[in-house]
């Protein structure tokens, strides 16, 4: 997408074709010829893992449009009727469903990884404030696309998701009143999200595209978060990436196909088998796992418009990271000191996580739950705007090595063989 | 150029400056009709009244019916639930307004200002947080500290009176506009 081209069509057609529309020429250029640091390791391995499972949520959910029904008197039908009736509807809805799990997995592995190599650093900042953007769009539809069964959790839900607009100053109930069409959750609500849940993806796609070719610009960040500095630091992507990416994914979709086969209501919950009922709050209303760290930030604060507001800071707080880490040295791997505030973040944000998933009196070791979401949610926010910026300036990094190259390779082998 | 009037920008820059407005206002009149469909048509807020019959809740109980789509909590109070929602003081709650319907803006939060008939509590069954419902609490399985009810979802705690005690919810439950046709049937609405 940048660069030089080093497509050099060889038929006639080829030919024909490259002086019209040089798609051919695109596609050499990103997916064959592009160089690529020699040293990604496995975690480099899920941005094409996450591309197979917005393809996967496509498909499936092209296929199960066909079948449902947007409406609250027969949405629950129609997905029991996937389940039972329609041929290899089982299969097709349990692979969405757990797609969609498999898919923010993937995108959690893929952001921490970018965190500890740092890879939002100079010159890939637009790389991933799109990728927040890409984060944020795959919480509202997989928002969107829960509410669709139309159970006890996918109504309430939507109605708790929904009231948070209402905590807005002056226009929040006018807002919340918007998003239902009607004075509740109701079959007005159901057929709008239907419809963006059917949209979402499609931009999300166009979104990705942006990601990649902003990642074009640069090239890959790599485990020693140093930049290329010769030929002999890449190799090209093709065959040597495309075979990493293709084993790694065949061991992802072998985890995939575990839950789909063996646990597939294990990311569920039971109570998304009764037909939403808006009179019964069931007595734990609980997000997918996804979401729990952020949902343990809301119910931490006893205060319903600053719950809201911690809780989408959190997100927002990761547009700002690029600026907020004032470190010269990229990767954690030469950072001994930001090494562990970062796992401590990544053990803090599965507390989160457990928070979340528990009652709101719920209590560990004699300590109430709350308390230990309130100190989490205080790290969670200290990380990002106390400890980047602060140990970026104390800290002194490990030596990095002179090349990626010499650091694979050995210094005998770095130098130029040729 | 004729008209052309030194700084104050020649015919040309005046048409450049008029096409451009008229064109914002005519994607914002475009755009109107997009954005609204998504309000409530006139269908929905073309509200009903109900009817409630009321003579089978027996005190200490409560009944939830549906109401404009939202569920309408009945409860008969005890005399002690009375009692201990009267003991309060108002200044001393979270929300001091009545948030009665039927009532100005801003009426104090008095036990008389949330039940016309001591005996009878009608509510939205909203939680003023999230919009779920609350749990009612009875002698049997109490719900919160405050006798009332106590929503799971977020941990708000509301008194027999259907007040905010603790808890992320801001406002206390509404109180609904509605008149007793006879001590065992209700209108809401």
């Amino acid at each position: 997408m940048s660069g030089p081209s080093t497509y050099n069509p060889k038929s006639g057609i080829e030919k024909w074709i490259d002086s019209r529309l040089p798609l051919p020429r695109l596609m050499h250029d990103t997916m064959s010829t592009f160089p690529t640091p020699r040293n990604l390791n496995i975690w480099y391995t899920f941005g094409g893992i996450l591309t197979f499972c917005l393809a996967v949520q496509i498909v499936t959910g092209i296929v199960l449009a066909m079948h449902y029904v947007a409406s609250a008197n027969l949405a629950f039908g129609s997905v029991e009727a996937i389940m039972r009736d329609v041929n290899y509807g089982w299969l097709i809805r349990y692979v969405h469903a757990n797609g969609a799990s498999m898919f923010f997995l993937a995108v959690y592995i893929h952001m921490f990884r970018g965190l500890y190599y740092g890879s939002y650093k100079a010159p890939r900042e637009l790389i991933w404030i799109i990728g927040v953007l890409i984060y944020l769009l795959m919480t509202a539809t997989a928002f969107f696309g829960y509410v669709l069964p139309w159970g006890q959790m996918s109504f309430w839900g939507a109605t708790v998701i929904t009231n948070m607009f209402s905590a807005v100053p002056v226009v929040g109930q006018a807002i919340a009143t918007w998003l239902w069409g009607d004075f509740a959750v109701g079959d007005a609500t159901l057929n709008r999200f239907f419809s963006l849940h059917y949209l979402l993806p499609f931009i999300i796609a166009g979104v990705v595209g942006l990601h990649i070719w902003a990642l074009h610009v640069p090239g890959n960040n790599n485990p020693l978060g140093i930049d290329v500095k010769s030929p002999q630091d890449t190799l090209p992507f093709h065959p040597y990436y495309t075979v990493k990416d293709a084993f790694y994914l065949v061991c992802f979709v072998i985890l995939f196909a575990g839950f789909v086969f063996y646990e597939p209501d294990f990311f569920g919950n039971p109570d998304n088998y009764q037909p939403a009922n808006p009179l019964v709050t069931p007595p734990e209303i609980v997000p997918e796992w996804y979401l729990l760290p952020f949902y343990a930030m809301l119910r931490s604060v006893p205060d319903k418009l600053l719950g809201v507001i911690v809780m989408a800071g959190a997100i927002l707080t990761l547009v700002f990271i690029p600026w907020l880490d004032t470190s010269r040295v990229r990767s954690c791997r030469f950072r001994p000191l930001m090494k562990q505030f970062f796992w401590a973040f990544t053990v803090v944000c599965v507390i989160l996580g457990y928070c979340g998933a528990q009652s709101v009196e719920a209590t560990a070791f004699g300590i109430p739950l709350v308390w230990v979401a309130r100190i989490a949610t205080l790290y969670y926010f200290a990380y990002f705007w106390l400890i980047m910026p602060i140990v970026g300036l104390i800290e002194t990094p490990k030596k990095l090595p002179a090349s990626i190259a010499q650091s694979v390779l050995g210094d005998s082998a770095a130098k130029p063989a040729e | 150029m004729a008209g052309t009037t030194g700084d104050a920008g020649t015919r040309r820059d005046f048409l450049y400056v008029a096409s451009g407005a008229m064109g914002a206002v005519g994607v914002a009149a475009v755009a109107w009709p997009l954005i609204d469909q998504m309000n409530p048509s006139a269908a929905a807020l073309a509200l009903g009244t109900s009817e409630i019959d009321i003579a089978s809740i027996q005190p200490g109980q409560q009944i939830v019916f549906k109401h404009r789509g939202l569920p309408l909590f009945v409860r008969r109070r005890t005399p002690a639930e009375i009692e201990s929602a009267r003991a309060v003081d108002v200044n001393s709650l979270p929300d001091p307004l009545a948030r009665n319907a039927a009532l100005p803006d801003n009426a104090p939060a008095t036990d008389a200002s949330r039940a016309a008939r001591p005996e009878w509590l009608v509510l939205i069954g909203v939680c003023t947080h999230l919009g779920c419902t609350p749990a009612v609490s009875t002698p049997q399985q109490p719900q919160g500290e405050y006798g009332g009810w106590l929503c799971h979802c977020h941990g708000s705690a509301y008194d027999t009176a259907g007040r905010i005690r603790k808890g992320p919810a801001p406002t206390n439950l509404a109180v609904p506009a509605y008149t007793f046709m006879s001590d065992t049937r209700i209108k809401v609405g």
